[in-house]
């Protein structure tokens, strides 16, 4: 009945949205960046501890829809342990599987849950909103980073 | 009182709203297979099959460019274009057709007020006096000349979530320092109806100049410049049936011939020499440039057809509309409505508790029913609220109860479907 919808929706995605995971403020954070969807207003801010080029704890915080709020509890969740250039690499992934549906390989995991939104064009910065801020925030970037820099 | 109760609900039943359903080419489609429920109007409205029509036989007939050739089609495309201009100021009712300029819409309409107006006309220390519950077309541009000019803004509040302006507050800020009070309609966020004629005359008195943003309700209930009283008012061509691209801007003959031009160019001119050029009367002084020809003609036509449907009817038409969606949402848990409980135009805008605006959205679009989502062009109003956003339905008069139900349905479905 809710075919696409199911799509976009997935369980883990709508589990993630309702109960997100790493939703704090990290005291000992030495990167913080902030996303926002001008948009819809959307906004998120990632705290990350590295050890060097290593994330080695993230947590968020901030406000959105469904879609961003499950990809920025997932994205921290797979996260932890990765390096500034894991994370770039990923953020490609995910890019082109959102704006194509094109799951690469296994190294996106959960992440995969997020190939239904391609059939949503008006929903991929949703969901590439927190990969905005978590590559800000491993590159150390201060200004806070808005949808708009996105060209889809 | 009773007699015009009577007639204008008799002249209500011989409209038959369904069949004008017929005139609209666009509304006969499916959307992710189902019947289109287009409940986005306050964006931007359908078109009539007139419209279209309009359109193409002027480029298909007369296409010429206006005022400067003496050619047959040069001609008519000027008669068409200043036709165009005549209609407008029977359609807002003003003293003459000198008092309507063709813009793109109504944000060039009051950057145009702004620029020409308000440059010349404010100081440091003067104040602009808004309300909270402003388009950004109607507050962006203010803020803009007051970091040019030195004035203020100041703001007359909006109640919460019922979305009324707080009129005990006028007194207070209506004072002497304020040069200019510009003011919604029709809350395009919370569907609030303002009662503008009120506060010109209590502007007026004070010397205060006023404009109107009509955007909401020039094509959907009776606008009368003259009897609201304001000195500017600016509405939008696609927003009433018309096409994109074309608004009118009425401002008070007085005030626009006392305004410089804000764009310089061709058509604007009477005779330009190397290093001064003198500038036609309004307003031709501010449409510089090859205006959009086919948008006023197409305006034209759009104009012919509300009224011929008549703007009281429409009016009507929309309140019971949103009325009733109103009452029927009320009904669900876990929902929050904004606006005025009563008396709201064709807007409703609502938030449902753990489910985002724009996930109400795209799941109501699967369900053909075109809604919109976000801030709406109102953020401060939304953080003044405590949000972020809403999701809205607008309604317009080729709209229909039965749509509403479907959209209720819809919304009870978005509960269920976030919820499981
Ligand atoms: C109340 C109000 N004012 C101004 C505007 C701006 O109109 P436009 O974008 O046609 O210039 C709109 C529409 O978006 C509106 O709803």
């Amino acid at each position: 009945m809710f075919d696409d919808l199911t799509d976009l929706y997935q369980q883990v995605i709508l589990d993630h949205s309702k109960s997100p995971r790493n939703f704090h403020k990290l005291a000992n954070a030495n990167r913080t960046a902030q996303g926002h969807n001008p948009l819809c207003g959307d906004h998120y801010t990632i705290y990350a501890v590295m050890d060097g080029d290593v994330i080695k704890d993230i947590g968020f915080q901030g406000a959105g829809c469904a879609i961003s709020k499950a990809s920025a509890s997932i994205l921290t969740d797979t996260l932890k342990g990765k390096t500034k250039t894991e994370v770039k690499a990923l953020f490609d992934k995910v890019h082109d599987m959102v704006t194509t549906g094109k799951v690469n390989d296994g190294e996106i995991g959960k992440l995969a849950v997020f190939a239904g939104v391609h059939k949503f064009p008006a929903r991929v910065k949703c969901a590439i909103l927190p990969w905005h801020a978590v590559v800000a925030a491993v590159e150390g970037r201060q200004e806070p980073v808005t949808t708009e820099m996105e060209d889809t | 009182m009773i007699a015009e109760t009577t007639i204008s609900t008799l002249s209500k039943k011989m409209i038959d709203w369904e069949s004008l359903r017929a005139d609209f080419p666009i509304l006969h489609q499916k959307v992710h297979g189902h019947p289109l429920i287009y409940f986005d109007n306050a964006a931007t409205s359908q078109k009539p099959r007139v419209v279209i029509d309009a359109l193409r036989n002027y480029y298909e007939r007369d296409n010429a460019n206006v005022h400067r050739g003496i050619h047959e089609l040069s001609n008519r495309a000027t008669a068409g274009y200043e036709a165009a201009r005549a209609r407008a100021a029977k359609f807002i009712n003003t003293r003459s057709a000198d008092e309507i300029v063709f813009t793109r819409g109504t944000t060039e309409g009051i950057n145009l007020v702004a620029h020409a107006w308000g440059g010349k006309n404010l100081k440091p220390g003067d104040k602009i006096l808004l309300t909270e519950m402003e388009h950004h077309s109607n507050l962006v541009p203010w803020q803009l000349l007051a970091e040019r000019t030195g004035a203020k803004l100041v703001y007359l509040p909006v109640t919460g979530d019922e979305g009324l302006l707080d009129l005990s507050k006028l007194d207070s800020l209506l004072t002497k320092e304020v040069k200019l009070f510009a003011m919604v309609h029709i809350s395009n966020s919370l569907g609030t109806v303002n009662p503008v004629a009120e506060l010109c005359e209590r502007a007026r008195k004070l010397g205060i100049v006023t404009l109107v943003d009509a955007a909401q309700s020039a094509g959907h209930c009776p606008v009368d410049a003259g009897q609201i009283g304001c000195d500017f008012l600016a509405f939008s061509g696609h927003k009433i049936c018309g096409p994109t691209g074309i608004g009118v801007l009425y401002g008070r003959q007085e005030l626009l011939e006392a305004m410089p031009p804000w764009q310089g160019g061709g058509e604007m001119i009477l005779s330009v020499d190397f290093f001064k050029t003198t500038y036609k009367h309004a307003p031709h002084r501010f449409e510089a440039g090859t205006p959009d020809i086919s948008g006023p003609i197409g305006l034209h036509a759009a104009m012919d057809y509300l009224d011929g449907i008549g703007r009281d009817n429409i009016f009507k038409h929309d309140q019971e509309l949103a009325g009733y969606a109103y009452e029927q949402l009320a009904r669900l848990t876990n929902i929050r409505l904004f606006g005025p409980k009563t008396g709201r135009a064709g807007v409703v805008s609502f938030l449902l508790k753990d489910v985002h605006a724009h996930d109400v959205v795209t799941v109501a679009d699967q369900r053909g029913v075109a809604l919109r989502g976000g801030h709406h062009c109102t953020q401060p109003l939304m953080r003044k609220l405590g949000i972020e956003s809403t999701a809205r339905a607008s309604f317009y008069f080729y709209n229909t109860k039965a749509e509403v139900d479907r959209f209720v349905e819809v919304v009870r479905e978005i509960q269920k479907f976030f919820a499981g």
